[in-house]
Order: C-alpha cells, then sequence, then structure tokens
C-alpha cells in the first residue's frame, strides 16, 4: 500500500496517542491509506465558501434547560460499582496512576 | 395467517376478544426465532424467561380489565444499543461484553410500562457505525429474503427481526439512517422521527447532536401506535422535545387531498437504481391519483451532506467513545499502569471500524486541523437545514425520496472499503443533519429483494409523513424462503 499524501503513518501515531489507541505498524499503514482515502473525500468541503455562515451546534431552537437543585433520586454506591472490572470498598480500583 | 404474522393491530383483536393470550402469541414468537434464528442471527441475545413473565403479567391484567396501552402483552425486541435494566446491553462490541445496565433507557421503560413483552437485544454495526451489521463484535445478521445479502445497518437485526417475524416490532435508532436504511433492505416500515422527538436517554451514544431513537414495523400505523408511547420530553434528557406527541395513529389512513410533497432533483440524479426511481415515479402518480400536488424542488447543498456528516459524527464519537476506559464498566486489559490499562483495554475492546472513526474524528478535532474541518462542517451544516426551512417554508408538507442508492448488496462486498460503505448514506444523512423527521415505507419487491421509499418532514410533522406513508405503502411484503 503506498503512502498517502494526506496522512502518514506517523500522523497514525500521532492521532492514536491523543485517541488512546494502540496500532502496530501494519495497521498503521493500512489506517494511513483509508483514512487517507476519506478525508480527501471531504476536501470537497473545500470547495464552498462559508464566510458569515453560523455554525449550526443543535437543531432545535432550545436555550437552557433549568430545573431546580433539588437532591434527587440517584444510583446507589453498589449498582455505581456493579460493573467495575476491579474495586475496593467504595471505590474503583485502577493501576497506579503516578 | 399465522399469529407471529400479523400486524399489531390484528394481534390487538384477538388479545382484547381473548381469542389469543400473551403467552400464546408469546410462545408462538419464541419457537420461530428457535426456528429461523439460526439462519438468520437478528439477535444478540435471546431472553425467553422474561418474556414468558411479561406476557403472563399482561394476560393477568387483560383478565382484570387493565389493559396497559394498545402494546400491552405484545412481543418486541430493542436493539442491543437501548440500556435495559437486568439484560446484558453490549451495543455489538466486546469493550461492553458483560456490560449490566443499572437503568432503562427512558423510550425502553415507556414501552415496559404500556405492557411490552421484551423477546430479547437485537443485532447491530458496533456502536451503530455501519450501514450493514457486518461490523458486529457479536457476527453478521443475514436479510430474510435472501441470506446472501446485507440487512442494512446499523439497526439491521431491528429490521430483519420484524421482516422474518421474530418481533411484532423493535427499536432501533438512527444517526445517519441506521433505521431508515436497514427498513428499506429488509422490507418493512422504519420511522426516525424529529430530533427530540423520543428522549436519549439510556440510548449508547454514538453521535449526540444527530442520534434518535426509531421504531421499526409491520405497518405505517403499528409504527404510528408504537411512536405516540415511546415519545415525549424527558427530564434526564434535556434535549429533549417539549412539542406534544401527535396522534399519529389517526394520521394513518387520512386522505392525501390537498397535501403538497417535493420531490427533491439532487436525490433522483445518476448513481441511484432505475429500480427505485421507477418506483418513485409510480409512488407519484398513485398520490397525484388520490389528489396531492407533486413538485420538483432543489435542496442545492445536498451533495455536501456526507461529508458534513462524517465529519462531525466522527468528532462527536471521538468524544463519546473516551468514556470507555476499562474503569467503571466492560473490558479491561490488564496493565502495570493505568495509561497503558486504558490503551491496552481500548485497542481489545473496539473493533476497526469503531477505531477509524475514533480516529478520524480525534483528527477533525486536533490542534491544526480544528477550523478547517470541524467548524467548517457546523457551518455547512447550517446550510443544508436552510435549503430545508425554505422547501418546508414554501408550503411543502413531506419530500418525497429514494431512502438508498441501491437496494441490499451482498454480504462482504462493501466491508473492507469504508469509503464505499459510507456512499450508503448519501439519502438519509441530510435529514439527521437537519434534525427532521423522516419514514421509509415498503413499496415493491423488485428481483426477490425490498425496496423502500423515504419521506422526509419538517420538524414535528410526523402526523403528515404517517399520512403519506400509508397512501404508498405497500401491502406487507413477506419473505419466501425462510
Amino acid at each position: 500500500m503506498s503512502e498517502n499524501k494526506i496522512i502518514t503513518a506517523a500522523d497514525v501515531e500521532y492521532v492514536a496517542k491523543l485517541a488512546n489507541l494502540r496500532f502496530d505498524e501494519a495497521e498503521k499503514a493500512e489506517t494511513a491509506v483509508k483514512l487517507g482515502a476519506i478525508l480527501e473525500y471531504m476536501q470537497q468541503l473545500n470547495a464552498i465558501d462559508v464566510t458569515g455562515v453560523a455554525a449550526t451546534t443543535h437543531v432545535l431552537e432550545l436555550t437552557n434547560v433549568f430545573r431546580e437543585d433539588a437532591v434527587g433520586e440517584s444510583l446507589s454506591n453498589s449498582s455505581a460499582l456493579a460493573n467495575a472490572p476491579d474495586k475496593d470498598g467504595a471505590y474503583f480500583k485502577v493501576p497506579k496512576i503516578i | 395467517m399465522t399469529y407471529t404474522q400479523m400486524s399489531m393491530a390484528e394481534i390487538r383483536v384477538l388479545l382484547d376478544d381473548k381469542q389469543l393470550s400473551s403467552r400464546e402469541l408469546t410462545e408462538a414468537y419464541l419457537r420461530r426465532i428457535e426456528k429461523i434464528e439460526p439462519r438468520l442471527h437478528a439477535y444478540i441475545k435471546v431472553t425467553p424467561e422474561q418474556a414468558l413473565a411479561d406476557a403472563d403479567a399482561a394476560d393477568s391484567r387483560r383478565a382484570a380489565g387493565q389493559c396497559l396501552s394498545a402494546i400491552d402483552g405484545v412481543p418486541m425486541a430493542l436493539k442491543d444499543i437501548f440500556c435495559s435494566e437486568g439484560v446484558v446491553t453490549t451495543c455489538a462490541s466486546k469493550i461492553l461484553y458483560n456490560y449490566q445496565p443499572p437503568y432503562d433507557a427512558t423510550c425502553w421503560a415507556k414501552l415496559k410500562a404500556g405492557g411490552a413483552v421484551l423477546l430479547g437485544k437485537c443485532n447491530m454495526d458496533e456502536f451503530a457505525m455501519g450501514s450493514s451489521t457486518e461490523n458486529s463484535a457479536y457476527g453478521v445478521t443475514h436479510n430474510p429474503f435472501d441470506p446472501d445479502y446485507v440487512p442494512g445497518g446499523s439497526s439491521g437485526g431491528s429490521a430483519a427481526a420484524v421482516a422474518a417475524d421474530l418481533a411484532a416490532y423493535t427499536l432501533g435508532t438512527d444517526t445517519g439512517g441506521s433505521v431508515r436504511q436497514p427498513a428499506h433492505f429488509c422490507g418493512v416500515v422504519g420511522i426516525k422521527p424529529t430530533y427530540g422527538r423520543i428522549s436519549r436517554y439510556g440510548i449508547i451514544p454514538y453521535a449526540s447532536s444527530l442520534d434518535q431513537a426509531g421504531v421499526l414495523a409491520k405497518s405505517c400505523y403499528d409504527a404510528a401506535t408504537v411512536l405516540e408511547i415511546a415519545s415525549g420530553q424527558d427530564r434526564m434528557d434535556s434535549t429533549s422535545a417539549p412539542q406534544p406527541v401527535g396522534a399519529y395513529r389517526e394520521a394513518c389512513g387520512r386522505s392525501v387531498a390537498g397535501m403538497r410533497i417535493g420531490v427533491p432533483r439532487e436525490f433522483c440524479g445518476e448513481g441511484v437504481q432505475s429500480a427505485i426511481l421507477d418506483e418513485l415515479w409510480a409512488a407519484v402518480d398513485k398520490l397525484r391519483a388520490q389528489g396531492a400536488a407533486v413538485e420538483e424542488v432543489s435542496l442545492p447543498h445536498t451533495p455536501y451532506a456526507l461529508p458534513v456528516y462524517y465529519v462531525l459524527a466522527c468528532a462527536e464519537a471521538s468524544s463519546n467513545l473516551a468514556r470507555y476506559d476499562g474503569v467503571r464498566y466492560g473490558l479491561r486489559e490488564a496493565a502495570d499502569n493505568v495509561y497503558d490499562m486504558f490503551a491496552a483495554s481500548r485497542s481489545a475492546g473496539f473493533g476497526a471500524e469503531v477505531k477509524r472513526r475514533i480516529m478520524l474524528g480525534t483528527y477533525a478535532l486536533s490542534s491544526g486541523y480544528y477550523d478547517a474541518y470541524y467548524n467548517k462542517t457546523l457551518q455547512v451544516r447550517t446550510l443544508i437545514k436552510q435549503d430545508y426551512d425554505r422547501v418546508f417554508a414554501d408550503g411543502f408538507d413531506a419530500l418525497l425520496t429514494p431512502p438508498a442508492p441501491s437496494q441490499a448488496f451482498r454480504l462482504g462486498e462493501k466491508v473492507d472499503d469504508p469509503l464505499t460503505m459510507y456512499l450508503q448514506d448519501v439519502c438519509t444523512v441530510p435529514v439527521n443533519l437537519a434534525g427532521l423527521p423522516a419514514i421509509v415505507v415498503p413499496v415493491a419487491l423488485h428481483q426477490g429483494l425490498p425496496l423502500g421509499l423515504q419521506l422526509i418532514g419538517a420538524p414535528f410533522a410526523e402526523e403528515k409523513l404517517f399520512t403519506a406513508g400509508s397512501a404508498i405503502e405497500s401491502a406487507r411484503l413477506v419473505p419466501s424462503g425462510l
């Protein structure tokens, strides 16, 4: 597979790090080719002039939705921990951080 | 006709007249699942014990004259993206292989409160990313009309289950066409309502500004029945809409006389299978014969919808799927420190297409590319939405389009070429970008495979879609080989 101009295997490695993903060398090369083809297709957006056009982040005409800041029902500690791969008492347990 | 072939409306009469119990009906569905499921694989998990218990409860209510709703005692299924308390919910991913949701999705809770009988959880593309249900970590689903063909996706299991009479109706989700395209491929009705119509609470998110639940059913009337119950504002989803829920059932079968239907020329160009266009023009004749006015319209920014969709959906997905880190639920791979654990768990748990979309989204949101990709697509999204605003402001009640460029394709045909697979969604993604409701109804069989048409409406104009949809839907398409 030939290396794509838009995105290289080195770019893939950098983005993978941002995304907390790992790829071996073969996967990196393949990802570069497939992402490159998709990004090339997306270049057609360059043809369109959007000067002065507002961004749409949300389709409904909703403003902030407020409610009283009252204590309500929520998940119990044990039910929140029920799916944890590892736990200790009332806490999620993870491998060492520092 | 067997019980499992009947529409929900037909079943309801038998249940109400006590000619049939929910238990008998549920057992009939479970027997059919046992027989057909090995060939289709529409389900990730079947829940017979829960189904029979739900059915018995429905029968007791009916006997006491306390029937809860029009869906009480009717067996159905959920796409495996809806959180269901006590039933493992995988989203077709290895990373959630053992996830037991501690709560129900709001729309599932509403159906449950209406007496729904849960048969199981349907197969799908992992995290709803795909157009063929080939991206599931738990195997592919086959098209009930021909096992060599895909059922569409991502709600392929939900559509196949309805088409093959493995459930009376199902819920799916639609981020870029994932209810409508499989409805078209499997010959069933599929409605994606307006963004915000159904609460998103408890639906595992893919792209939050586009995700919307929908209904797959054997007729417009059945879909309308379910939509009335599943819809409504929810305090657990601040983006759910406050508008009152419409009388969707009453809208089915109403006259289309006086309605104005637009046919957008950008959807009917080269690249669309001629059989689909033939059926579209036949539907136009049918609508005109019933008194509707049909005119050509233009939505000039349509060609940009696909690249906009894939940038936005992947950007939102890269953020949404950051939550899968092996800490609180799901798969954890052992490692010496927490950062290696995150990366190892994610790399082992996500499939290739999910990783690709996370990578694409992360790239589009990364420093140096954010403006060129993400911000630009938000602006183009505005232009696409304005196209629709204009047409509906001009007085059109609905737009009639192909639901996809072609009928179902063969298993394996596109799965190794992501871009070709993405092009499948060209007729459906503009609707999600603009937040509009749309319905796909079956109209014909062509060369043994189903073919549907799409109707798109203004925000909260679902009733008009049910009226126009029921005017053109064919008699139910039944797969012959099962």
